[in-house]
């Protein structure tokens, strides 16, 4: 046998085993759709992996690299369209609610009412994991948006006070423009434009106007006085953003800060990760606050693994990665790694740093208080459609295209739209 | 443009041979065919229908009638993508022609070196769209590119911020898009160039005509066929251009580059308003075939003559 035919040989019989292996990998195996395709995330992901392989479950990871997962959903529609399910996909907010309207997602209720969900998952959480009732999803992780990165020596240099409420923030702003850094660090994109927009609306109408104009969607808090206020500082804050920041990606903005030639990014807590993986330490070289006149509040959006109806055989497997998902353990080795606060309340916040205890303790706090609002930039306050047109004026008049006035009078209309 | 290959006329021939010369272009043909039947004339079909339904998340196929054709129409991003289309179409067709043209007759002067330096113009158009935007949105930004260059070597005034400028970012994919696909049209004009009879030529340098004159009276009226081949495909190069857009400015910045193209990705698959996208879809189509028809048509007669 020469080299060449004993490979081909080895390829065939590989092949054939593979040929024989894939009718019955269906059952004891999981495949998972997601987007985490960065280097901590998908070391994050791999804790959940050899978890499963332990129980004797082999793990068919697919990755769909793309932010925000919108990539991921259109292989979703065709793959559901021609029948090739698969066991979970990672999935957002209201995305979750839109496929369970479409009945394809699986009925959890057995595992959850086991291992007690209920109890130990925030209720407003709860809202996108059931649907009716049902436990369609176990959510992984809960990020929050209401965030802004300091750098401490800048910081320091500027007076070493952390702004408290929006006039010490604009204060500040001009302080670190006339120190001739740039101010804000900020990258031009849709989501990112709206995640300032979050921190705003939560600051200047305090929650209960944030429920009503971006969950409620009321048509008099949306063109409300208080709605042109939060413009008006939108407004603000653009006048502090270097003029170089269209289409600048999050990390890029994140660069800027942990190399100090940028004061603050306001960004939810995945920007945590790009610090400690520049080998930057909190309270030391960066600190994290909420932003300023938000304390207490949370707007926050969440990963959830979202499990489609398969058929009985695969069920098991399924039932296996959603209490694998949900364990204390899981939970608190992913959201280390992935910057974010464990999805269950009752996760001991030892393993987390700084930044990680007081997203934990804030999330309790928000949680007990009913100050737990979904994030409207990321999905977790009102469906696409309505989000998408909320986009596009927010980032009209942050780009200066549109006026305050006209923003205000386009914002309500451009929703009522969509609804 | 691909022509479809001429079918020889059936005549009875005795001979298999015969037969089977007769036979085969049809045999070969008939399996791209059906699936071109299918897979592009089923699914235009099939997103018409949709266009007609309220499918948002997924096709449904409950048919309601005009809704997301009104919705369509109230859209503003609809109008800024339309608008954009215009000044991109526009401006990206006559440009890419007058630079081709100019392009195609200098390098028709007989000029030393002229097997170098065709390939170099025609090269740009091997690259993909994607190379091409990120290239031009790394040289256009002003952080990065020429601004920041020209700021090192001492021109300080100097201000080139079109791709940060929503009322400039438009006229940078048309830059990018001229680079791209300004050499096709020189090599367009030249192979057009050189089928003109120099007899005629000659004739006119006879009767004392001055070279600005013959060009504009004799060669560029000749050139008419080659005109129309560049207009037809530079249209539907622009009013499909996707990639382009995406990788150069992301449709930003805020929505000052959207097209009828990247408006219907995104109403389609991200915002979960299939309809939407689909009647987007519908009138980008009716745009191309009031393009095509009359080209095909004029094609189709001028054949039959």
């Amino acid at each position: 046998m020469t080299t060449s035919t004993r490979l081909l040989a080895g390829l065939m019989f590989g092949t054939a085993l593979t040929i024989a292996g894939a009718a019955q990998a269906q059952v004891k195996e999981v495949e998972m759709v997601h987007w985490w395709t960065s280097g901590g995330e998908a070391a994050a992901l791999n804790v959940l992996k050899d978890d499963l392989q332990k129980k004797g479950y082999s793990w068919k990871d697919n990755p769909i690299a793309g932010g925000g997962g919108a990539p991921a959903m259109t292989v979703l529609r065709a793959r559901l369209t021609s029948g090739n399910i698969p066991t979970a996909v990672q999935m957002l907010g209201f995305d979750i609610q839109e496929w369970a309207e479409f009945g394809v997602l699986a009925n959890l209720n057995a595992v959850a009412e086991k291992e007690g969900w209920d109890k130990v998952v925030p209720q407003a959480l709860q809202r996108f994991s059931k649907y009716n009732g049902q436990w369609v999803a176990a959510p992984v992780n809960v990020h929050s948006t209401n965030w802004v990165w300091l750098n401490k020596a800048q910081l320091d240099k500027l007076g070493g006070k952390a702004p408290a409420n929006w006039d010490e923030l604009v204060a500040l702003l001009e302080k670190a423009k006339g120190a001739g850094i740039i101010p804000i660090a900020h990258g031009g994109q849709l989501w990112q434009d709206a995640t300032l927009f979050d921190s705003v609306i939560l600051t200047t109408g305090g929650g209960d106007f944030y429920k009503k104009a971006m969950i409620d969607l009321d048509p008099a808090a949306l063109s409300s006085p208080t709605m042109k206020t939060v413009f008006e500082r939108m407004a603000v804050l653009r006048s502090y953003v270097d003029n170089n920041f269209s289409g600048r990606d999050w990390n890029l903005a994140s660069a800027m800060v942990i190399k100090g030639e940028a004061l603050m990014q306001i960004m939810g807590d995945w920007a945590k990760g790009e610090f400690v993986n520049a080998g930057k330490k909190p309270d030391q070289d960066f600190v994290c606050i909420r932003f300023p006149g938000t304390q207490g509040q949370v707007t926050f959006n969440s990963d959830q693994f979202a499990l489609f109806k398969v058929g009985a055989s695969r069920e098991e497997a399924q039932a296996v990665l959603a209490s694998a998902t949900m364990n204390p353990a899981f939970q608190s080795a992913f959201n280390v790694v992935k910057g974010s606060a464990p999805a269950r309340t009752d996760v001991s916040d030892a393993a987390f740093d700084a930044c990680g205890k007081k997203a934990i303790a804030d999330l309790k706090e928000a949680n007990e208080k009913g100050t737990l609002y979904g994030s409207m930039a990321h999905g977790h306050a009102n469906k696409a459609s309505v989000k998408a047109a909320m986009y596009d004026v927010i980032t009209s008049h942050f780009n200066r295209q549109i006026t305050t006035d006209q923003a205000v009078a386009q914002f309500q209309k451009a929703v009522a739209a969509a609804k | 443009m691909a022509h479809s290959p001429k079918l020889a006329l059936a005549r009875p021939g005795p001979h298999w041979r015969d037969r089977l010369q007769e036979i085969l272009p049809r045999v070969v043909l008939a399996p791209s065919c059906a699936a071109i039947l299918v897979f592009v004339y089923g699914f235009i079909l099939w997103t018409i229908y949709l266009s007609f339904t309220n499918s948002r998340l997924m096709p449904v196929y409950e048919f309601i009638g005009f809704d997301a054709h009104i919705r369509l129409w109230t859209q503003q991003n609809w109008y800024v993508a339309i608008k954009n289309l215009a000044i991109f179409g526009g401006l990206y067709i006559v440009v890419c022609m007058g630079v081709g043209l100019t392009l195609a007759i200098l390098l028709d002067q007989k000029i030393r070196g002229e097997g170098v330096l065709r390939p170099i113009y025609l090269y740009p158009m091997a690259l993909s769209f994607i190379v091409t935007g990120t290239a031009w949105k790394w040289f256009l930004n002003p952080g990065l590119g020429l601004d920041r260059t020209m700021h090192a070597w001492g021109f300080t005034s100097f201000n080139f911020d079109w791709l940060v400028n929503p009322d400039m970012a438009i006229y940078t994919v048309v830059i990018a898009g001229v680079w791209q696909a300004a050499g096709f049209c020189m090599a367009m004009f030249l192979a057009g160039l050189r089928g003109i009879d120099g007899e005629i030529l000659k004739a006119a340098q006879m009767d004392g005509a001055s070279p600005y004159a013959i060009y504009r009276r004799i060669v560029i009226p000749l050139l008419r066929p080659a005109f129309l081949s560049a207009v037809i495909v530079l249209s539907h190069m622009a009013i499909k251009s996707y990639d382009l857009v995406i990788a150069l400015t992301g449709g930003g910045p805020g929505n000052a580059t959207e097209l009828p193209s990247t408006f219907m990705y995104s109403y389609t698959f991200t915002r979960n308003q299939m309809a939407v996208g689909s009647a987007s879809a519908v009138i980008m189509l009716m745009t191309v075939a009031a393009v095509m028809i009359p080209y095909i048509y004029s094609e189709l007669r001028e054949r039959g003559r």
